[in-house]
């Protein structure tokens, strides 16, 4: 039994191996980049649209919906980013139900390379919104006495991040290879189902926190000042 | 016993107290948030969205520590290190 589609070698030729992870992250990628494309060929304004066209602007319009909730003012701005994390994970978790694929996000390799991005992206959103001052400033908040640990924090959760989503698709792919030793019959569909459910929402919880994580860096100054008169307009109601 | 068969004993014996255990806690904290999250939804309903989603980060957060003892529990059993190492060395003997 495999553990990671790392280990799955379709061909190799002397350092250099292909192997299930990559092969199968091409083949998303083609899938995902030759798709939008044929869909965004031939756009229309009108009623009379494709159904594909309606397909992507429910996506579009619900991914910029949930980052906006999330408490990004600009939306257009990180789903490029965003989105596409979104997307990768999400469409890798649909193909489970394709017989002898394995998701690319069950190799350690791929989401280690993903919260990586996450990793670089945050500060670069940080600093690109307060300056590199104001940025490493916010390391030090409440005290300087916090800093280390905020450093620690920034590292954590980029590991959670890349250990989550390994986990949780890693899971899915061994308890259905565990089930069919045991029940071949129907059980593993069931399982495989639970397996979809389980991957959309750890493409949602991914993406997600990629957001939150980007919002923190970059709201802290600004969210001060937008609540206190709030707060003083609420006492004044209620005094008088 | 020699030290592969100690080895494997308990790698298999910890990976199954590290799932046990490592499942109990996250099980008690969901329900815990589940609860929580189910009557403050009851009490604002117009507040469901917001609430759904930081529950489910949430619930995210608390599941990742019984995913990383079962990724721990998983390393013992399919990709140990040291038993990978005594293997290698009675090969090489």
């Amino acid at each position: 039994m495999h553990l990671t589609p790392d280990q799955v070698i379709f061909w190799q030729h002397g350092f250099f191996k292909l192997n299930a992870t990559i092969v199968f992250t091409w083949a998303l990628m083609l899938v995902l980049a030759v798709g939008s494309k044929l869909i965004t060929r031939k756009l229309a304004t009108g009623l009379e649209r494709s159904r594909w066209q309606n397909l992507l602007e429910i996506i579009v319009t619900g991914i910029n919906q949930q980052i906006e909730d999330v408490g990004l003012s600009h939306p257009e701005k990180y789903i490029g980013f965003l989105g596409t994390l979104f997307l990768f994970v999400a469409v890798a978790s649909i193909c489970i139900v394709i017989p002898g694929y394995q998701p690319p996000t069950s190799s350690l390799s791929t989401t280690a390379a993903l919260a990586l991005c996450v990793f670089v992206a945050v500060p670069l959103f940080g600093i690109e919104d307060q300056g590199l001052g104001g940025y490493l400033k916010s390391y030090t908040e409440p005290t300087i006495l916090m800093l280390p640990f905020n450093i620690i924090s920034e590292l954590s959760r980029t590991l959670a991040l890349a250990v989550r989503l390994f986990g949780n698709m890693m899971s899915g792919a061994m308890i259905i290879g565990i089930l069919l030793t045991i029940t071949p019959f129907i059980f593993p569909i069931v399982m495989t189902l639970l397996g979809e459910l389980t991957g959309m929402v750890q493409a949602y919880i991914f993406s997600i926190l990629a957001a939150v994580y980007i919002a923190a860096a970059t709201r802290s100054r600004k969210s001060a000042p937008e609540t206190a008169p709030q707060t003083l307009n609420q006492l004044k109601e209620q005094h008088g | 016993m020699d030290s592969t068969t100690v080895i494997g004993v308990a790698s298999i014996v910890t990976s199954g107290i590290t799932i046990s255990f490592g499942c109990m806690g996250p099980a008690l904290g969901e329900g815990r948030s589940v609860a929580t999250a189910l009557s403050a939804l009851a009490q604002q309903p117009d507040a469901a969205a917001t609430i759904t989603r930081t529950l489910f980060v949430g619930l995210a957060m608390i599941e990742s520590t019984a995913i990383y003892c079962f990724v721990v529990s998983m390393i013992l059993i399919f990709a140990n290190p040291f038993w990978n190492h005594f293997i290698a060395q009675a090969a090489t003997k």
